[in-house]
């Protein structure tokens, strides 16, 4: 049985001038799925949402949403899909129900449902306290909060987040992840004529898919699925698990003193290839299969320039140590 | 009604309410607009301010000074003693001209061949003009005046007139009020001003915020993002529109002779040309402050190109050829023949096709240019 996508992108590609923003990017997101692009700035997450959402045009490629073709259909993609743009675009002189009330009704909702439903993901989002304060005179998290509130209003099937947590302090940003995961895994509650939307189908009804763009690793791993994009390119992409295993048995751990000594002595070894400070500790990547030759070179040679070693041992790889890896094997 | 295109609209009006300096640029600058030109910008000269070098001192050269006085246009401000001293009060811009009555002025009217000399501040064309054509009109009309009554001394009684006599009917305005010139264009001048420089704001507004990156992945239609945009500036223009036309009425008097309804409808097809310049100049802006600046610099140039201040007629070849460009032109000749002539359509049929054309023709432009995309 062929599987379901809400998000299907193929070979996207955008130019800015010169510049390849995209290039050939395809990206599927299945409902109830948490789909991560990661990347550094300028890496061209942004522009790959907006492509998908139909905010800029691409020079080539295909992208449908829900079975809607977003060149041919783009206004039908439209009202299935939800986004949060990095900048916050909502109208600050308008209060906070006023915008959520904008929204879902220029997206369709009739004058007898937006209000139960506004209420109901105010609260949801934790801003029914504030329904009537102004946009502009939110804090930054509360933006964000509202942002997602009016992304969700008309209950989208796709959503759209690009860099909902960036300035978001970390409690809000807890609270941020626990509102997305619960929206994935709940059903939609889909109105009785939306039988056949696009060719999906109620039976294959799971959840929202959500295509998140952030620069936190932490966030990265609690994605279904990650995709690494680097001059416009996804250079990597699997589950979190999947990428971290590209680098299992590679990562040493190094903890003791004094720290310039042990960098330069992990340096020093032709094996190393990367070495990185974690607060009081060092990760360094070594060749394949040479885990065991550095860890024995290494002891001698911290003690004989006069370091001390506390620990040292393999450790499992984190999303940090896979993206510095991608970023600088995709450099050469 | 469409609901997005209502919503869209009640947005917008939330958005003009809370933002109190649009709301007072919309409401209170016509206002004083009609007020500043409805007397400040009047033509009209009147009390110039004249100098008077009486060398005669005689009843017949006090007589002579009546004439002048009893004429509003002249206002005898100062009496001197030397050519210093009006030359040092025309310098000083105390005085306007000066009148010097000769020593031997009773003398030689008497023998019927008296002068008088007048110095005129001309670095004023249009108070120097005036009161070139006025002194020299009061100056024969007491001439005349004269001779009748030596020939009355004479015992010849008749009067006299000259042979050629030019009667002059000034119709729609007999009294030549600035203000019922000047009032129909400052409606044309608002009504220009206000939809253009709204709309190019409230359009490039959107992006300026970000918040247009929202509005675009709605499902609104292009056009839907258009109308929604414009139809407010449009209700509030139409309320500038009568907002002037009832001051302009009961506090100028001027007169409202054509039909209302006509004088509304040809006004919206204006508006709709000036909104079309707004939203064109919003493709070409990013910024609301690069909105304002290409608003203005249409609007300048469209403002002494419309025959609002300078008459047409009188401009070189090659700027009247320009002024056929200029929507506010067309308007300013049916606002004026409307509420003054109180004609009909047949008469402006020439100005209700022009304006037509160009509202198409920068509508058509506008919509082209305007994608609902960032790119």
């Amino acid at each position: 049985m062929n599987e379901t996508f809400f998000i299907e992108a193929e070979n996207l590609t955008k130019h800015f001038g010169e510049v390849r923003a995209v290039d050939g990017v395809s990206i599927r997101v299945k409902p109830g799925e948490i789909y991560g692009l990661v990347g550094s700035d300028g890496a061209g997450k942004t522009t790959t949402m907006r492509l998908i959402v139909g905010a800029l045009k691409a020079d080539s490629g295909e992208c449908s949403v829900c079975g809607y073709d977003v060149k041919k259909h783009i206004e039908d993609a439209r009202s299935q899909l939800g986004y949060l743009s990095q900048r916050f675009s909502l109208y600050e002189d308008l209060t906070v129900l006023e915008n959520i009330r904008f929204f879902a009704e220029v997206r369709g909702l009739k004058p007898d449902e937006w209000l139960p439903r506004s209420l109901e993901i105010l609260d949801f989002v934790g801003l029914a306290n504030f329904k009537d304060r102004r946009a502009g005179q939110l804090s930054g998290g509360m933006k964000q909060k509202l942002g997602l509130a009016s992304a969700l209003v008309t209950r989208p099937r796709v959503l759209l987040l690009d860099e909902p947590t960036t300035g978001v302090d970390p409690v809000t940003r807890q609270d941020f992840w626990q509102l997305l995961i619960r929206l994935v895994s709940t059903p939609l509650h889909l109105p009785p004529n939306s039988e056949n939307l696009g060719g999906v189908s109620r039976r294959d009804e799971g959840g929202v898919a959500v295509l998140i763009s952030t620069p936190y690793m932490d966030e990265a791993s609690r994605c279904n699925r990650i995709g690494f994009m680097k001059s416009g390119r996804i250079i990597a992409e699997g589950t979190p698990w999947q990428l971290r295993d590209r680098l299992t048995g590679r990562v040493l751990e190094l903890r003791g003193s004094p720290l310039n000594v042990l960098r330069r002595a992990a340096h020093s070894d032709p094996d190393v290839e990367d070495v990185q400070a974690f607060g009081d500790r060092l990760h360094i990547r070594v060749r394949e299969k040479k885990a065991d030759d550095v860890l024995s070179r290494l002891k001698s040679r911290i003690r004989s320039a006069g370091g001390t070693i506390e620990d040292l041992r393999v450790t499992s790889p984190g999303l940090e140590d896979v993206f510095i890896a991608l970023s600088e094997a995709s450099n050469e | 009604m469409n609901s997005r295109l209502f919503s869209l609209i009640r947005k917008e009006f939330i958005q003009i309410w809370r933002d109190p300096r649009t709301l007072a640029l919309i409401l209170v600058m016509p206002i004083v607009q009609l007020f500043l030109l409805g007397y400040a910008a009047t033509t009209d000269v009147k009390n110039i301010s004249l100098a008077v070098w009486d060398q005669s001192q005689t009843p017949q050269s006090r007589a002579f000074l009546d004439a002048f006085r009893s004429a509003n246009y002249f206002r005898i401000a100062y009496s001197v003693g030397s050519q210093a001293e009006y030359r040092m009060l025309i310098e000083t811009g105390k005085a306007r001209a000066a009148l010097i009555i000769p020593p031997d002025y009773a003398n030689r009217l008497q023998e019927g061949n008296a002068q008088v000399s007048m110095v005129l501040d001309g670095s004023d064309a249009t108070v120097g003009g005036t009161a070139l054509s006025t002194a020299r009109l009061i100056g024969q009309s007491y001439a005349t005046k004269v001779l009748t009554e030596q020939l009355a001394l004479t015992g010849r009684s008749a009067t006299i007139t000259p042979p050629v006599e030019v009667r002059t009917q000034v119709w729609y305005n007999p009294d030549l009020i600035s203000a019922y010139f000047n009032i129909p264009g400052v409606i044309g001048m608002i009504l220009s001003f206000i939809t253009a420089l709204l709309t190019a704001t409230a359009v490039v507004r959107e992006r300026e915020r970000g918040t247009i990156e929202q509005l675009i992945v709605t499902p609104i239609r292009s056009w839907e993002l258009i109308v929604g945009k414009i139809l407010p500036y449009v209700m509030l223009a139409f309320v500038d529109v009568l907002e002037v036309l009832i001051i302009g009425h009961w506090w100028f008097k001027v007169p409202v002779r054509g039909d209302l309804g006509l004088i509304l409808l040809l006004s919206g097809l204006f508006v709709l040309s000036s909104l079309g310049i707004g939203l064109f100049a919003s493709t070409v802006a990013n910024t609301q402050q690069e909105a304002m600046l290409t608003v203005m610099f249409t609007m300048l140039p469209s403002i002494f190109l419309s025959g609002f201040f300078f008459p047409l007629d009188a401009m070189p070849k090659f700027l009247q050829i320009v002024s056929y460009a200029v929507p506010l032109r067309y308007y300013l000749v049916i606002i004026r023949a409307l509420l003054l002539k109180g004609v009909g359509v047949d008469a402006l049929q020439n100005e209700i096709i022009a304006l037509t054309i160009f509202a198409v023709v920068i509508m058509g432009a506008a919509a082209l240019r305007f994608r609902k995309r960032l790119d």
